[in-house]
């Protein structure tokens, strides 16, 4: 485990960054097709996110006049890198060798990261609908990371540890936390489709409205990157729920070759994500944009409502039942 | 936080056609707007009077893509008027299907634009889907999808066989399918309900006084259809009903067009059904003699009105066209003051605006010596009570 070579594999190739690329353009790719199909269209072909990246790449980057070019290209960047960051924490086909006790707190904060740089983005653009998409998402953050936290925190307290692989590590001997905590699964599949910006939650970017947002003075390689951290957000956060509610990739028992142990693990990976992905893309295309003011009322309502209900659940459960 | 100004238009994605709204929004609230049309002048009017009878009906087709129908025969019945010719009975029935075809497709398509500007594509797709029949069913007819160029002037152009009776009847029960669907969409689901229930409300006394028209004055409860109120082609023949709503907001307004679509299914059967027969036209002479008109028509939008003044010749001597669009810009410019940010596309999509169809005259006016374009500005301010007055700007 300790080998510097197996925790640079670990890094740069499986699970890491090039699984994560690949994985992240193939969820694109998937949630296009299972909008469009159950849109009666036909959808793009599976190679189309991987075309747009490279197209937008090879365009030209367009600097808005008076705008400090240098954070406009560290803000892409800097987005993309976190959530990437975020991923190597989340089991993918076992523990990851990285876990330690905060890593849970850590991915949650990488994660808000590619929102600050939006709101960020839409700030320095001197561009009046960035600027409003820029309060928007920044609007949406505070609405909705409370209780997505605290969603995802409840895990954390009932397994009694900060680190997602122990949590994985504790559903493996107990229950799949969806079981114990759906209250807290449900706030959570909203808190992430409303970190992804999609409808009914893309207030930020809305099309009709403001333009693009945050977007609109993104161009080329800039605009290419924070499409990717968007991708690789979905996988993440797909993967983390995964993780935190649906037993990530353990199975409750071990299998006799070590390999074929790990090759189930990836297997109820891909399978636990995609099932994730079909609820989000389900939401999607079910619903249609809220106001940022309704949006207001029913996070700090009912959604917040909801997380603390669920805190306040898991707190009276562990004091009963008192876990081994 | 401060007074921002913000420009919806002359390009912005929630309008496919040209206007720009200059929004002064405090936040996320909308506290004036100036209303800037007519960036499309295409001199449609004045080409309309170079050309003889049978030449101007495929312009003044041309003026409207949804409702290009809606603006041949609304000439034609005026010119008819004048010369004092009577149309035959299956012309009549042929126009009235055309008619009522065209408001389902526009219905069905403002339907998918609403629901696109609340960013819901789902709905969007399903509509434009099953628009397909009904552009099939014209195609069928008329050889077209757009510009269907039946009319001249003493009649159609085009007989109806009996087979594309039978085709344009057998596809009418799928489309009563669908609408049932779109109504139990629209009373039950969530999204649709938050984001159109109370927006843009318009009282009955307001769609009166700024002169709204056609589905939106419908909504606001007025009770009035050209239709009925001054019965044309075979409406006076046709069982049917005037649909009305007393929501008065964008939800009212949705509900008024799907009842139409409705409505409109009924009226097409019941002409397919009860096609009288004998000729499609009569000869109509070249020339009108001395007249004028104001030929009205419930078009998908509205009413729609055609001032013709002839000359004895065989030329118009002018026509001045009143698109329904132009009629409800005031409502929409005063329904948009004091709502949200957020509400501006799907306001202005509920009067289903036709830009390109109103914008035929820019008035130019001096001011330091520059030229402007004139601009409507509107200042409307509520005030505790709900009470509205208007404010000079």
């Amino acid at each position: 485990m300790t080998d510097p070579v197996f925790i640079l594999l670990n890094i740069f190739v499986f699970p890491g960054f090039f699984f994560l690329f690949a994985y992240a353009l193939f969820l694109s790719y998937l949630d296009r097709k299972i909008a469009a199909r159950m849109q009666q269209r036909v959808g793009p072909p599976f190679y189309q996110p991987l075309a747009d990246l490279i197209k937008m790449l090879g365009k030209e980057v367009i600097n808005p006049d008076g705008v400090d070019w240098r954070i406009f290209d560290a803000i892409p960047l800097v987005a993309l890198a976190a959530v990437m960051t975020a991923f190597l924490y989340v089991p993918v086909i076992g523990a990851s060798p990285l876990a330690f006790q905060g890593d849970l707190v850590l991915v949650l904060y990488l994660m808000a990261l590619p929102t600050i740089g939006l709101f960020l983005l839409g700030w320095l653009s001197r561009n009046i609908f960035s600027t409003i998409g820029g309060i928007r998402a920044v609007t949406q953050l505070f609405i909705y990371e409370v209780p997505f936290f605290l969603a995802l925190l409840s895990p954390a307290i009932m397994a009694g540890s900060w680190s997602i692989s122990e949590i994985v590590l504790w559903q493996q001997h107990n229950l799949w936390l969806v079981f114990l905590q759906p209250i807290g699964f449900v706030v959570a599949l909203i808190g992430l489709q409303a970190k992804l910006e999609r409808t009914p939650f893309d207030i930020p970017e809305a099309e009709t409205e403001i333009v693009a947002g945050p977007w609109t003075e993104l161009t080329g390689r800039r605009l290419a990157l924070m499409h990717l951290t968007t991708e690789i957000s979905l996988v993440t956060g797909s993967a983390l729920i995964a993780a935190l509610f649906l037993g990530g990739p353990l199975l409750p028992w071990n299998l006799s070759p070590p390999w074929l142990n790990v090759a189930a693990g990836f297997g109820l990976f891909l399978a636990k994500t995609l099932a994730v992905l079909l609820i989000l893309s389900s939401i999607t295309v079910a619903t249609g944009r809220l106001r940022i003011d309704q949006l207001n009322d029913i996070g700090w309502k009912y959604i917040a409502s909801a997380a603390l209900v669920q805190v306040g659940i898991v707190l009276v459960i562990n004091y009963l039942w008192v876990v081994p | 936080m401060p007074e921002v100004v913000i420009p919806i238009g002359p390009h912005h994605p929630a309008l496919k056609e040209p206007v720009n709204f200059r929004v002064i929004a405090d936040g996320e609230k909308i506290v004036r707007l100036e209303l800037d049309l007519s960036y499309n002048h295409r001199g449609i009017e004045k080409a309309a009077e170079q050309r003889n009878f049978i030449r101007v009906l495929p312009l003044l087709e041309r003026v409207c893509g949804i409702c290009s129908h809606s603006h041949a025969t609304v000439f034609a019945k005026g010119i008819e008027e004048i010369m004092g010719l009577e149309i035959p009975p299956r012309a009549r029935y042929i126009r009235t299907i055309i008619a009522e075809l065209e408001r389902m497709h526009s219905h069905l398509l403002w339907l998918g634009v609403a629901a696109h500007e609340i960013g819901f594509n789902t709905l969007f797709m399903w509509t434009w889907r099953d628009r397909e029949a009904v552009q099939d069913t014209l195609e069928e007819m008329s050889g077209n999808r757009v510009h269907y160029g039946m009319n001249e002037i003493g009649g159609v152009r085009r007989d109806l066989t009996p087979a594309q009776i039978q085709t344009a009847l057998a596809r009418l029960p799928d489309l009563e399918e669908r609408i049932k669907k779109y109504v139990e969409m629209v009373n039950s689901e969530e999204t649709l309900l938050i984001r159109f229930r109370g927006v843009g409300r318009m009282s009955r006394e307001e769609a009166l006084k700024y002169g709204a028209v056609g589905p939106t004055a419908r909504a606001s409860g007025v009770d009035y259809d050209v239709r009925r109120d001054d019965p044309y082609l075979a409406y006076a023949e046709v069982p049917w009903n005037v649909i009305t709503d007393n929501h008065g907001d964008v939800y009212g307004r949705t509900r008024v067009r799907i009842g139409e679509l409705w409505e409109s299914i009924q009226i097409v059967r019941f002409c397919l059904e009860n096609m009288p027969a004998g000729p499609i036209r009569v000869e109509a002479p070249k020339n009108a003699p001395d007249g004028e008109i104001l030929s009205r028509y419930e078009a998908p939008r509205g009413e729609l009105a055609h001032y013709i003044r002839t000359n004895g010749t065989d030329k118009v001597e002018r026509v001045d066209i009143r698109s329904p669009t132009l009629a409800n810009w005031t409502s929409v410019a005063m329904c948009l003051v004091n709502q949200n940010l957020a509400d501006i596309p799907v306001i202005v999509a509920a009067i289903d605006p036709c830009l390109s169809c109103t914008s035929r005259m820019v008035v130019v006016t001096q001011k330091n010596g520059t030229r402007v374009t004139d601009t409507m500005q509107v200042g409307f301010v509520r005030d505790p009570k709900g009470r509205q007055s208007r404010v000079s700007l």
